[in-house]
C-alpha cells in the first residue's frame, strides 16, 4: 500500500466508532556524517510512521506505529479506540479539520529524495578539500518522499516533499568556522563553496583574545537571528503559551523595532517542509511581527477553538501539550549591506553562531547561550581580530526592541538555528547592545 | 526476531562488510499528560524494525527498515554495506573493533508491576487529582503532571556470533506548578524538572507519592513570585541532588565521551576540553570527587545487560579522588585510545546508529549530609531543581538556573530566593567541591532526553548524586 492507501485504510478500520485523523509519513532519510576530514558515519532509513488520533465522544487518544500491514493497522486502531474509551473527556477537543485545499504546493525534487550515498560523499569530499588541510566536520543529509493525511470529516491530502542540508565546520588547532546551506533540492548545496567559507572563518578566527564581558554593539549572522526567532516562536508566538500567560507577546503593541518584520510563510520561495500540519490544516501565512508590532500567533485547532478563531495550520506532532509552532519563519530582509554594518561599528562584535541557548524565563525572553565558530572584535569599522567565545544572558525581545535595531541586512537566506535546519530564513542584523556575561574562562 | 537480525548481518557480509551487527527491536511507549485537571495528551507508540550497521574501512554504514521480513532484513544489510562503501571517497584510517566475549544471553529489567498492565483510568485519575491539588493553591495558573513508560524488546546479532536478547522496562513522570506573575513566571517541579525516570515498572510512579507533594510544590511556586532575587556575587553553593545530577551530566558525562574527545562530534555536540594524553594524571576536581559510569546499578535509568555492541554492562571509574581516570567508550573508539571498551554504545530505537552514550554516570557518596553541609556554611545559597542549562562545545563554561534557592547564613537555611543561577568553568568548579553527602541522600536520577548525534537521538541516562557543596562560586548572573 502507498501512504495514501494506508491513510484511507486506517480511516476505514475506524469506521463510525470514532472521529479519526491519520497522517502517514513515508519519507526516506539519509545522512552522511564526517569528522576529522573523513566520513565516519553514514546512515539511511526507509521510514514509515502512521500517526492516528481518535475521539470517542470527546475522549481523545493518539497512537503511532511503524507497521503498515493490515494486522499492524488494525492493532493501531484498536489500541487508540480502547485507550480513548478509558480516559476522561477532553473539554478542549476541537473536532476534525474540514476539507480545505492547500495554500501552496509542496517543494519536491525527485533527485534529492533519491540521492545516493555517492552523491553525498562527493559534496562532502568537496567541502573537506576546500579546507586546504584544515579539519572538516559536519553532515550532508537528504530526505524526501510522500506524506498523506486523511480524516473522517473528509479532509484528504497527499504531498511529496524533499530537503537537502549541508552543515559543516573547518577547524584549525585553536578555532573553527561554520557554513550552512539548506533547500528543497540538492542544487542548493555547494560543498566546495561552503567548505571555503567555513575554512576562511576558521583561519580568520585563529589566535583569539579574551575579551572582558559587558554590553557590546553586535552584528549578528543569519544563524544567530534564526536562533532568536526560534525562541520567540516556541515560547511567545505559540498561542498555547500565550493563552497560559507564559508568552511575552502583547498583540497590537510595538514590542520590536520598526525594522523588524517576521512572518511564517510556507509560500515563500525559500520554504521547505510540508504545506499542511499534523491536523490536516493547510498552513496559512501569519505575520507575527509587522514593522515592530506584535500582530498574530500560531494556532492549532485546539488553541483556535479556545479564542474563537481559525487554526493557522501550525499543529505539530505531540502538540496537544506543547502548542502550535511555526516552522517556516522568515525575518524579512532590509536594505543594509552587511559589510556596511561592520563599517559603521566603532567598537563591537561580529557573531557568526550562537550555541546551546536556553531560556531562563519565557515571559521576559531572557536567554543564556554562547558564541561559537568565530566571534570577531570590530574596531573603527574594521575587523580587529578574533575573540574567544563569550557567554551572553540577554532578553531577546529587549535586544530587538525599538531603537536597538541599527540595521537589517539584504542577505536573507535559509539559516540553521538551535532547533535545526529548514525552518528559518534570516538576514544579518545589527543591534546597538547585547549583554555578554562571561568569557571563555568564566 | 533473531532470524531477521541474522539475515541482516548475512546481507551486509555478503555485500563486503568486514564486520556487521543488527538489532531487531519492538519498542512500545505510553504517555499521559495532564494540564489543570484535563488530560491533554494520551499517546501510545509502537515502533518495530531492524537496523543493521556494516563496517568497511573507516566508516560505519547503517540502514534501517520497518519491514520485519527476512528478505527486507537481508536487503537492509546489503544497503548498509553499500552506504559504508560510498564513504571511501572521503576515507580515514581503518576502524578496528576490540573483542568482547561472544555470548548467547538474555537480560530482563527487574520490575514489580508491568506499566502497560495498569489501567489507564488509574493513571489518568492520579494525574487529574494531583493537578487539582496544585490548582487549588491560589496563584497557580498551570498545574501539569505527566507519566511515560517504555517496554523494549531488543534482539542483537553480530557477525562474530553474539545472540543477545533484552527486555527493558522504564517508567517515570513528573508534576509541576507554575505561578504566573505580572512580568515573569515561577515554577516548581517534583521529583525533578522534566521528570524522573528509572528502570522498573509502575512501582516507580507509586514510589514518587505525587499526591503527598502536590500542595508543597504549588505553594513554593507561588512564594517564588514574591521572593527576593538570588543574591549576586561569589558565594558558597550547595546543590540539591537532582541539580548536581545535571551538573554531572553536562560537565563530566559529556566531557568524558570518547567520541567527543576524538573529534567525532565536533560539528554538532562539540568536542571536549579533555585531552587523552592527560588521562590518569589530570586533576579534574577536588579529592572528594569520585565519578563512576555504572550500567549495573539496580533501578537506575541506564541499567541494562549489554550495550548495542554486545559489550556487557559494567562499572567504570571516570574520576577517582579528583583525578580523571576513565572515559565513556565503545569498541571502535576504545581501540583508537588504547583502552578497554566500556560498554557504552546505544542507539535510540532500531532506526538509529548506536553511538557512545552515558550510562549511569554519577557521584559516589561522601561522608557528610545536607544538614551538616548547611550547618557548616556561613554565607551561601542552596539551589534546587534545574530550570535552565547551557554549556559550551568543549564542556568548560557552564551556566545553570534552578527553580528555587535559599539563602544560607551562619549555618542556617534562610529566605527562599527566586531566579537562582550560577556559572563556572568545569575544572575550577569541581576543584571547589569540599563537602559531599552520604549514600542515604544519594538519588539515582534519570534523564530520558539526552540529545546527541545526527540524525538526533534521545538517550536515556542515569546520574546517581547526593547533595554537595562548592566553594566560591559566581551566583546570581543577571541578564
Amino acid at each position: 500500500m502507498n501512504v495514501q492507501e494506508v491513510a484511507d485504510r486506517v480511516i476505514e478500520l475506524v469506521g463510525d466508532r470514532a472521529e479519526a485523523q491519520v497522517a502517514v509519513d513515508g519519507t526516506e532519510h539519509a545522512l552522511t556524517r564526517f569528522a576529522n576530514s573523513f566520513i565516519h558515519q553514514n546512515v539511511g532509513e526507509r521510514g514509515l510512521e502512521v500517526m492516528l488520533k481518535v475521539a470517542v465522544n470527546d475522549r481523545v487518544a493518539s497512537a503511532t506505529t511503524s507497521r503498515s500491514d493490515d494486522a499492524g493497522l488494525a492493532a493501531l486502531v484498536e489500541e487508540a479506540i480502547h485507550a480513548a474509551r478509558l480516559r476522561p473527556t477532553d473539554k478542549d477537543w476541537p473536532g476534525l479539520a474540514e476539507p480545505a485545499a492547500l495554500v501552496a504546493p509542496a517543494r519536491f525534487d525527485e533527485a534529492t529524495a533519491t540521492a545516493d550515498p555517492n552523491l553525498r560523499a562527493a559534496e562532502v569530499e568537496a567541502f573537506i578539500k576546500a579546507g586546504g588541510g584544515l579539519l572538516g566536520a559536519g553532515y550532508f543529509d537528504t530526505q524526501g518522499g510522500p506524506t498523506a493525511f486523511a480524516n473522517s470529516a473528509g479532509q484528504r491530502l497527499i504531498t511529496h516533499h524533499s530537503r537537502a542540508t549541508l552543515d559543516g565546520i573547518h577547524q584549525t588547532g585553536t578555532s573553527a568556522g561554520s557554513a550552512h546551506a539548506t533547500g528543497a533540492s540538492v542544487s542548493a548545496v555547494d560543498g566546495a563553496a561552503l567548505g571555503a567559507r567555513a575554512a576562511a572563518t576558521a583561519r580568520d578566527s585563529a589566535g583569539t583574545l579574551d575579551l572582558e564581558p559587558g554590553a557590546y554593539e553586535v552584528v549578528l549572522s543569519p544563524e544567530c537571528v534564526s536562533t532568536i526567532m526560534f525562541f520567540l516562536a516556541a515560547y511567545g508566538w505559540n498561542a498555547k503559551a500565550h493563552q497560559e500567560g507564559q508568552s511575552f507577546a502583547e498583540l497590537g503593541e510595538q514590542q520590536f523595532d520598526p525594522a523588524v518584520t517576521i512572518e511564517d510563510d510556507y509560500a515563500d520561495d525559500l520554504a521547505v517542509g510540508l504545506p499542511f500540519d499534523v491536523d490536516g490544516t493547510p498552513k496559512r501565512r501569519i505575520t507575527m511581527v509587522g514593522a515592530g508590532v506584535s500582530e498574530a500567533l500560531a494556532h492549532d485547532r485546539r488553541t483556535a477553538k479556545r479564542v474563537g478563531t481559525d487554526s493557522t495550520g501550525h499543529a505539530i506532532p505531540g502538540g496537544d501539550s506543547f502548542g502550535a509552532f511555526p516552522t517556516n519563519l522568515h525575518f524579512r530582509p532590509g536594505t543594509a549591506d552587511p559589510t556596511d554594518m561592520i563599517a559603521s561599528v566603532q567598537r563591537g562584535l561580529l557573531v557568526t553562531t550562537f550555541n546551546y541557548c536556553r531560556i531562563l524565563d519565557p515571559r521576559t525572553q531572557v536567554v543564556t547561550g554562547l558564541t561559537r565558530n568565530g566571534t570577531f572584535l570590530i574596531e573603527n569599522g574594521e575587523i580587529a581580530g578574533a575573540v574567544s567565545n563569550l557567554r551572553f544572558t540577554q532578553s531577546f525581545v529587549e535586544g530587538l526592541s525599538s531603537g536597538r535595531v541599527l540595521g537589517v541586512g539584504n542577505d536573507a537566506r535559509m539559516a540553521d538555528s538551535e532547533a535545526g535546519p529548514g525552518m528559518t530564513s534570516a538576514p544579518t542584523v545589527h543591534l546597538s547592545e547585547w549583554n555578554f556575561t562571561g568569557g571563555a574562562q568564566g | 526476531m533473531f532470524d531477521y537480525a541474522q539475515a541482516a548481518v548475512e546481507g551486509a557480509l555478503a555485500a563486503g562488510a568486514s564486520y556487521a551487527d543488527a538489532r531487531a527491536m519492538v519498542v512500545r511507549q505510553q504517555g499521559l499528560s495532564c494540564l489543570n485537571e484535563n488530560i491533554e495528551g494520551l499517546d501510545y507508540d509502537e515502533s518495530a524494525g531492524i537496523g543493521v550497521r556494516a563496517l568497511i574501512g573507516s566508516s560505519w554504514g547503517f540502514y534501517a527498515t520497518p519491514d520485519l521480513t527476512e528478505k527486507s532484513a537481508r536487503a537492509a544489510g546489503a544497503q548498509a554495506a553499500a552506504i559504508a562503501l560510498a564513504s571511501g571517497l572521503a576515507a580515514g584510517e581503518p576502524l578496528r573493533l576490540l573483542d568482547v566475549p561472544v555470548v548467547t544471553d538474555h537480560y530482563e529489567t527487574p520490575f514489580a508491576e508491568a506499566p502497560f498492565d495498569v489501567a489507564l483510568s488509574e493513571k489518568a485519575d492520579l494525574l487529574v487529582a494531583v493537578t487539582r491539588t496544585m490548582s487549588q493553591v491560589e496563584g497557580i495558573g498551570l498545574a501539569q503532571a505527566s507519566m511515560r513508560f517504555w517496554d523494549t524488546e531488543k534482539y542483537f546479532v553480530s557477525s562474530q556470533g553474539h545472540r543477545i536478547s533484552q527486555h527493558l522496562v522504564e517508567a517515570g513522570g513528573e508534576m509541576a506548578a507554575t505561578a504566573i506573575g505580572e512580568s515573569e513566571t515561577q515554577r516548581r517541579s517534583y521529583p525533578q524538572s522534566f521528570g524522573q525516570f528509572e528502570t522498573g515498572g509502575y512501582e516507580v510512579i507509586r514510589r514518587f507519592d505525587l499526591a503527598a507533594n502536590a500542595g508543597r510544590v504549588a505553594e513554593e511556586a507561588v512564594a517564588l513570585l514574591t521572593a527576593p532575587e538570588c543574591p549576586s556575587g561569589t558565594l558558597d553553593l550547595i546543590l540539591e541532588s537532582s541539580q548536581l545530577a545535571l551538573q554531572i551530566h553536562e560537565s563530566v558525562g559529556h566531557a568524558t565521551e570518547l567520541d567527543r574527545i576524538l573529534g567525532w562530534e565536533a560539528a554538532f555536540a562539540g568536542t571536549s576540553w579533555l585531552e587523552l594524553d592527560k588521562l590518569g594524571t589530570l586533576q579534574f576536581g577536588s579529592p572528594l570527587m569520585n565519578i563512576t559510569a555504572d550500567a549495573t546499578l539496580p533501578g537506575s535509568l541506564a541499567t541494562f545487560g549489554y550495550d548495542d555492541e554486545g559489550t556487557p554492562a559494567q562499572p567504570v571509574d571516570i574520576v577517582k579522588d579528583g583525578i580523571w581516570v576513565g572515559v565513556l567508550s565503545g569498541r571502535d573508539s576504545a581501540a583508537i585510545a588504547g583502552l578497554p571498551p566500556g560498554g557504552m554504545v546505544r542507539g535510540d530505537g532500531y532506526n538509529r546508529l548506536p553511538m557512545v552514550r552515558m550510562t549511569n554516570v554519577g557521584m559516589l557518596p561522601g561522608d557528610s549530609s545536607l544538614e551538616e553541609i548547611i550547618s557548616e556554611t556561613s554565607d551561601g545559597v542552596y539551589m534546587a531543581t534545574n530550570r535552565s542549562w547551557s554549556i559550551d562545545d568543549k564542556r568548560l563554561n557552564f551556566q545553570f538556573g534552578c527553580e528555587a534557592g535559599w539563602e544560607v547564613k551562619d549555618g542556617k537555611l534562610g529566605r527562599m530566593v527566586r531566579n537562582p543561577t550560577y556559572t563556572g568553568i568545569s575544572p575550577q568548579f569541581w576543584g571547589s567541591l569540599d563537602m559531599v553527602a552520604g549514600e542515604e541522600e544519594r538519588v539515582y536520577w534519570g534523564i530520558p532526553n539526552c540529545g546527541k548525534g545526527q540524525p538526533m537521538q534521545a538517550g536515556h541516562t542515569g546520574h546517581p548524586a547526593p547533595p554537595a557543596r562548592f566553594r566560591d562560586v559566581r551566583v546570581g548572573v543577571k541578564g
